[in-house]
């Protein structure tokens, strides 16, 4: 079908409109249907990004030699498969039992990282809380490096050992 | 615990708010900026298996949680399963919370401050989803509030958090810091001169998402986009916002100013002929849908912009300027920045509606439209 403003290019983009009980339909090319200021979707959004990335995960009858059905969270009941149609987690304890299938999905989602750096809740236990000021002094560092400041990147680095030697005294 | 105040959408639906009225750093093209932050109770499931039952447990303590703050302005409480269809429309057309919360199902809310500076979404996708909106380019400053919102919440509840993945979101693709930064960008003049797909590109490789002012598919209605960050684990809030201010900000605004300067030097006729044809449609029109309305008032809000900021003066540019919009409060000035935001959001069909006093059907919509648009800019 060509398009019905240029009557050149194969028309792509259908429209049906229904107002005030009429109805009325368009079908253009992608260059007219900009002109006209109808929107086309230029990017993937992540929750379908995701789903699609879900549909080629492998499953856990693949990852663990279990069928589906035996793994499911104990805690709210949620398994994989239910993962694999809603995109969504049933309980924070699904991210610990399903870490396994989870975390290639983690990785490609967030770029490769797969550990928090950044804020933490004040009642975190010590210990954690160390872990994680390592982890944003070490992409601090990182950044300072990078940027040629070597001065604060020395700070950074009297800050880490510090840490460090902390841990290891507890 | 104080008692739950209730809002009058009418009380927003007459005016733009604070964040859209065409201030701040960048404003001529950095509209809003926004910092979201994503957070779950500890000891609960995720809302995809809670029973209705443990959804208002949520919701109640949060509530009371959050109406008990000091956040320098009053809040209001909404409950969103309990309001009807046209006030949700409202709160979404004025970005107040996501078509996801208006349209979900069960128990679920919304605490409003009355500057709408502030909403937090109790039962969203995640049990709490905080926002802090802000005029023009302030990313740190959003950054800083809702940081603060959230310790002082955090005093009062439990967060799922774990010191390797973050906090813990429903959804994998928002855990860790469970940020989301963006700003909401007027873009024409990319448009115009056939090298938005660039700046779409452009987003692709950094891993940043784009959306049009309403969502997935409403990018070319007004030549407004949502920028925003799709990484949330590894990287730190602050890095995050630091990259958005330092480097894509500015980048962005770069790109935009150089497509007007072409557009201003070497294709003035089709600048002209934008403005011209939507100034033209604007003032005379008897009939327009709300999305023609948005597409056209963009290219008014570009040539006012190229005005006040780069001193342009085509014939069309300054026509437009010599127009005298009902709405200012200095006649002699001009049409300003603030009418046409104000046309903008106040003539969305639910504000449309609510302001009018009663539901309409689109065509007496498109009416009403017109004719709110041809006062306005005819003076």
């Amino acid at each position: 079908m060509q398009c019905q403003i240029c009557n050149k290019n194969e028309a792509t983009i259908h429209l049906t409109e229904i107002a005030g009980g009429v109805r009325t339909e368009m079908h253009l090319c992608e260059l007219c249907a900009h002109e006209q200021g109808i929107a086309i979707k230029t990017n993937i959004p992540i929750n379908e990004l995701l789903s699609s990335l879900l549909a080629v995960q492998p499953t856990d009858d693949e990852l663990t030699g279990r069928p589906d059905k035996q793994l499911s969270c104990p805690h709210c009941g949620f398994t994989l498969d239910q993962f694999r149609k809603e995109a969504l987690l049933g309980c924070p304890y699904d991210y610990e039992i399903f870490e396994k299938s989870l975390l290639p999905l983690i990785e490609k989602a967030h770029n490769g990282k797969t550990t928090h750096c950044g804020k933490f809740p004040s009642k975190v236990p010590r210990d954690a809380r160390m872990q994680i000021e390592l982890l944003n002094l070490r992409q601090q560092l990182e950044t300072a490096v990078q940027s040629e400041d070597y001065e604060l990147a020395a700070k950074l680095r009297d800050k880490i050992s510090a840490i460090e030697k902390r841990k290891s005294d507890c | 615990m104080n008692a739950i105040r209730i809002m009058k959408l009418t009380d927003l639906s007459s005016d733009i708010n604070e964040w859209f009225g065409g201030s701040g750093p960048l404003a001529d093209i950095v509209i809003s900026s926004r910092v979201r932050l994503a957070r779950n109770l500890a000891g609960h499931k995720f809302l995809s298996r809670c029973s209705n039952a443990e959804k208002s447990d949520i919701l109640k303590k949060l509530r009371d949680v959050l109406m008990s703050l000091d956040l320098g302005d009053k809040v209001f409480y909404i409950s969103i399963d309990k309001a009807p269809a046209l006030d949700r429309h409202l709160l979404v057309e004025r970005h107040l919370i996501s078509r996801n919360h208006a349209f979900g199902k069960g128990p679920r809310g919304v605490v409003i401050a009355q500057r709408e500076f502030f909403t937090a979404m109790i039962n969203e996708e995640d049990h709490l989803r905080l926002q802090v909106l802000k005029a023009g380019c302030q990313l740190s400053q959003c950054a800083r509030q809702v940081h603060h919102i959230d310790d002082m919440i955090e005093q009062k509840v439990e967060f799922a958090f774990s010191p390797r993945y973050g906090y813990l979101t429903a959804c994998p693709t928002n855990l860790g810091t469970a940020i989301r930064v963006s700003v909401m960008l007027h873009l024409p003049a990319l448009k115009m001169t056939g090298q938005i797909e660039k700046f779409f590109n452009a987003a692709r490789d950094m891993n940043l998402a784009v959306r049009g002012l309403f969502g997935e598919g409403t990018e070319a209605a007004s030549d407004l986009y949502q920028l925003s960050n799709q990484v949330t684990l590894g990287v730190s809030e602050s890095a995050i916002v630091t990259e958005f201010e330092n480097a894509i900000i500015p980048e962005v605004v770069e790109y935009e100013n150089a497509a007007r300067s072409q557009l201003l030097t070497k294709q003035p006729d089709i600048l002209d002929d934008k403005i011209s044809r939507a100034m033209a449609l604007l003032q005379n029109a008897h009939l327009i849908s709300s999305q023609e309305a948005l597409f056209l008032l963009s290219h008014l809000r570009l040539g006012i912009n190229m005005h006040n900021h780069m001193g342009a003066s085509t014939p069309a540019i300054k026509r437009l300027c010599s127009l005298k919009g009902s709405g200012d409060a200095d006649k002699r000035s001009g049409l300003s920045i603030t009418t046409i935001n104000r046309l903008f959001m106040l003539t969305l069909p639910a504000h449309l509606q609510l302001n009018y006093g009663k539901p309409l059907d689109p065509t007496h919509r498109d009416a009403l439209r017109a004719q709110i648009i041809r006062s306005a800019l005819n003076g």
